[in-house]
């Protein structure tokens, strides 16, 4: 008895134990947690930017995304604002910021904080991996709290992924956008979305309103940061930076397969051979079932970008399966985007905006007008068509710093003669001056006369314009800047869809224009795309190796493609390039005219 | 003695693995929800009313639990399910007390909510609501998800317009905004995604006049008449045409009332004309004049209308509330003999 006693009091004792040692072991977790959130937190706030109108008025929010102080914001936040603005950080300093790009399409603008280049930059998350349930945190300065930069910290869950928001106004269409229950409101604008591991996923950007007034009533939108780093080097380019389109629109039918529902016969799409009612399988990797996640996947992407599609046709009761890529086209006309004007309609039957969707903050106030204190002036430089040509200069002259290590190109105005061998054996001949561009492929000749009267010709045939293209190639070495009317950083972009990130420096002259592909890893001139006009496929050179000839280093290898074929590839075994021009001294190109 | 040690440790390993777990958990019981979620798509698109709401399906062979609103107006509805599958709805039954509609789709072995293991939950619970809140998922797209506590458990005091609202029960009170235009039908479920509520319409207190985000217990009598609705033997509380009981003593023409053509689910209950010295007429009710309230009921339609006149015991009066114009408008009837 007296033992069925203790056994009794034992057990007791240790369930006692178990129930008490369990309670400590959840207040330890749940304590340890949250010491890892104030964490990170703290860590989250010290780069996250209060931003503020040159005049002292309208405000918004922004985060550092590197340590020289680019921050990302929204559009709608610096709209209005003036190119310099000011911006506090937590640590109580009001630092001097001027405006280097934006997109009014995607709501985003990128700014950069003056006068350190060791900011608290906040990493980068993927905005891919977030699911519904995922605990978020919003920072900024809704209603302008924080006087002192502190940002507010608003903490929710992912309420959605891959959301679609029509356009509000003419532009500002959130695609594939995050939505949280994280109270988001006016001022928070242009603030960073963090996960927990204190990773930016998203800018917040809008709310929905209804009749509640212009406060959050349980959902806001953030843009997510993988469209963002899409357009990331795009918006550093002190440019107004444009969306795409493909040339086609999607309905859903009856059955709720997504066809094509009007197609543009001018479009590279049509060129690839989709036509009207095609079914849409897939875009740029994704299934498309809605035409929300259509439009999703088509607005995180600069037009350019080069995206695989597939599509299903039915031709004589059987079912057709092709994949293609395809090449994005500009959803703006240039006259279309601007900072400061009013944009117009956007082109090819865009949606009207809905009333209840609405970014937040948007601003009306006129365009400070006061005079911009010398230690900053140099940060910005006006020209026709940019937000700031300074950032442009700067990504231009980096992007193409390799290109001097080839030598001096300046003063070789004369004939360049180029020779070598096509894969398949044939003797190639490649003659360039000032008048003309003149090939012989085998006994094959081939001419494109230069000059403002002249017009540029697809020749070879099936090229695309690769003499024509081969001009562009010749001034770009000779004459850089200079030798076209229009020669500025676009951005970067994955080469050829699929390969590596590579900058593009553009260049236009009479109304021909060509791409130059720059690695982003080594700064090596990859290729380039030449269009004659731009309603045609471009001529796609690639080059491989770097050779010497004549002290001077030039592509070997040259591999030619136009509209997704391979024309030729040749590889060069000689080049000689004249220092002056004679007319009177081009034998080969007056045989090439007979 | 080294057993409870091992048992001690055992336990405690248990509870630090089930909270390491417990974020990976939510994401999953959000899916769990997620398939038994349903966006409807209806009537409305017109002078702010949305034309969108949620529901959650409570029977394998496709019975849908949804709110009771103007959404539900034509004889059909597009339901689409979390895939996508676009299905028609029928209102099965209805029960306006508890804001409850039950539709019906063709379907079969769909994933479902059991009422029966519908749980309840005091206040601090940490919860999920689920709703297409702005109608911003369409087709295979998830609704919104958002999280909260309940901040009580409580009667709903509520109107909605200038009206009381005539539910009174029990309902809980969550931090979260939970009732936005669409969401009302929406589930509440606790974190692991067990069923709590529906959410209900937008309303506003009627002492403060400020929103509230409410909804409405499944556990109880939700669930037993929406149990009832399914093996269709349920009469409710206001059944628009109550076939078993004796034949309605009135009709709206005896007051001299000639009402719109009866051509919706729900037509509302506007008069086309008065007839001339009848006790309509008597009263001042006139064409275009929208009847709202019959001896305190609020009448949603034609068939609503004829059925609480149909009551009315000759020689009383009746208090009715129409809206004329901005106005609201109160009248007294008197019934009249009936063998006349």
């Amino acid at each position: 008895m007296f033992h069925r006693l203790i056994f009794v009091a034992v057990t007791l004792l240790a369930v006692l134990l178990t129930v008490q040692g369990a309670a400590f072991a959840e207040d330890a977790e749940v304590l340890d947690a949250e010491r890892q959130r104030v964490d990170v937190m703290k860590r989250a706030a010290t780069s996250v930017v209060a931003i503020f109108g040159s005049g002292g008025g309208g405000g918004g929010s922004g985060v550092l995304v590197t340590p020289d102080g680019y921050a990302l914001t929204n559009f709608h936040v610096v709209q209005g604002a003036g190119i310099f603005m000011k911006c506090g950080l937590n640590d109580g300093v009001l630092y001097d910021a001027v405006l280097v790009g934006i997109d009014p399409t995607g709501d985003v603008a990128i700014i950069k904080l003056l006068g350190r280049d060791d900011f608290p930059a906040a990493p980068l998350g993927d905005s891919d991996t977030l699911r519904q349930g995922d605990a978020v945190f919003a920072m900024g300065n809704p209603f302008l709290l924080a006087t002192d930069f502190h940002p507010t910290v608003t903490m929710g869950i992912v309420s959605g992924v891959h959301r679609y928001q029509y356009p509000s106004g003419t532009m500002l269409e959130y695609t594939d956008c995050i939505q949280t229950d994280a109270s988001i409101n006016p001022g928070n604008s242009g603030g960073p979305l963090f996960n927990m591991a204190g990773q930016v996923v998203g800018i917040n950007g809008r709310i929905s309103l209804d009749k509640r007034g212009r406060v959050n009533v349980g959902a806001g939108y953030a843009i997510s940061i993988n469209q963002i780093k899409h357009f990331m080097d795009h918006l550093r380019s002190g440019r107004v930076v444009d969306h795409a389109t493909l040339g086609a629109t999607v309905a859903t039918s009856q059955d709720g397969a997504v066809l094509v529902s009007s197609i543009l016969e001018d479009s590279a799409i049509y060129r690839r051979g989709l036509r009207l009612d095609d079914e849409i399988v897939s875009f740029a990797g994704r299934p498309i079932r809605s035409v929300n996640q259509f439009k999703n996947i088509l607005g995180i992407y600069p037009k350019g970008w080069q995206l695989p599609l597939s599509f299903r046709r039915e031709m004589d009761g059987e079912i057709e399966t092709k994949e293609i890529v395809v090449r994005l086209e500009a959803l703006h006309r240039a006259s279309e985007l601007s900072l400061d004007r009013k944009p117009r309609r956007p082109p090819r039957g865009r949606k009207p905006p809905r009333r209840d969707e609405n970014d937040l903050d948007r601003k009306s106030e006129p365009k400070s007008k006061k005079k911009i204190p010398e230690h900053l002036a140099r940060f910005f430089i006006k020209k026709s068509g940019f937000v700031n040509y300074y950032f442009n200069q700067l990504e231009r002259d980096r992007a193409m710093q390799q290109l001097t290590s080839w030598g001096d190109f300046s003063g070789l105005l004369g004939r360049w003669d180029l020779a070598g061998k096509t894969a398949q054996g044939q003797e190639i001949k490649i003659v360039c001056s000032e008048m003309a561009v003149g090939m012989f492929i085998g006994e094959t000749a081939y001419l494109q006369q230069l000059g403002d009267d002249q017009q540029l010709i697809d020749e070879p045939e099936g090229t695309g314009g690769l003499l024509a293209g081969l001009n562009h190639f010749r001034r770009l070495l000779t004459r850089g800047e200079t030798g076209f009317s229009e020669f500025y950083y676009l951005g970067s972009m994955p080469l050829d869809g699929e390969g590596e990130r590579v900058d593009i420096v553009f260049a236009e002259l009479n109304a021909a224009q060509s791409q130059w592909y720059f690695s982003k890893q080594s700064g090596a001139l990859l290729g380039f795309d030449f269009w004659i006009s731009d309603d045609r496929d471009p001529c796609e050179v690639r080059f491989e190796e770097l050779r010497e000839f004549g002290g001077r280093s030039l592509p070997a290898r040259w591999i030619v493609r136009h509209a997704n074929k391979e024309f030729a590839s040749f590889l060069l075994d000689s080049c000689k390039l004249a220092p002056s021009s004679k007319p009177a001294d081009e034998p080969a190109l007056q045989e090439a005219n007979r | 003695m080294r057993r409870i040690g091992g048992l001690i440790a055992f336990g405690l390993l248990g509870i630090m693995a089930a909270n390491s777990a417990a974020a990976q958990q939510a994401n999953s019981a959000i899916e769990e929800v997620q398939r038994r979620v349903v966006k409807i798509f209806g009537a409305g698109g017109v002078r702010g009313l949305h034309a969108y709401s949620t529901g959650f399906l409570i029977s394998p062979e496709g019975h849908v639990a949804t709110v009771w609103n103007h959404v539900l107006d034509p004889d059909t509805v597009t339901v689409i399910l979390h895939d996508g599958r676009k299905f028609e709805g029928r209102v099965v039954g209805a029960e306006p007390q508890l804001q409850m509609a039950i539709l019906k789709i063709e379907g079969e072995d769909l994933p479902h909510f059991e009422l029966a293991d519908a749980g309840s939950a005091g206040t601090g619970t940490r919860v999920l609501g689920f709703g297409n809140m702005y109608k911003v998922a369409t087709g295979d797209e998830p609704v919104s998800v958002l999280q909260g506590v309940v901040a009580a458990k409580t009667r709903l005091r509520a109107r909605r317009g200038a009206f009381e609202v005539p539910y009174d029960g029990e309902v809980y009170i969550v931090d979260a905004i939970t009732n936005n235009p669409g969401t009302g039908g929406g589930v509440l479920t606790t974190r692991d995604g067990r069923l709590l509520a529906m959410i209900g319409k937008e309303l506003r207190n009627s002492e403060t006049n400020t929103w509230i985000n409410y909804a409405i217990p499944v556990e109880g009598e939700f669930a037993d008449i929406a149990e009832q609705i399914m093996t269709d033997r349920f009469r409710s509380s206001r059944d628009e045409v109550k076939r078993d009981e004796p034949e309605n003593k009135y009709r709206a023409v005896d007051f001299g009332i000639v009402l719109v053509p009866d051509v919706l689910f729900r037509t509302p209950a506007y008069i086309d004309h008065v007839l001339p010295k009848s006790p309509a007429a008597e009263a001042g009710l006139r064409a275009d004049d929208l009847m709202l309230f019959v001896d305190g009921e609020l009448v949603q339609s034609c068939k609503e209308l004829e059925a609480e006149l149909g009551r009315m015991e000759e020689g009383d009066f009746v208090p009715l509330v129409v809206r004329r114009g901005d106005e609201l408008v109160t009248v007294e009837l008197e019934v009249p003999d009936r063998d006349e």
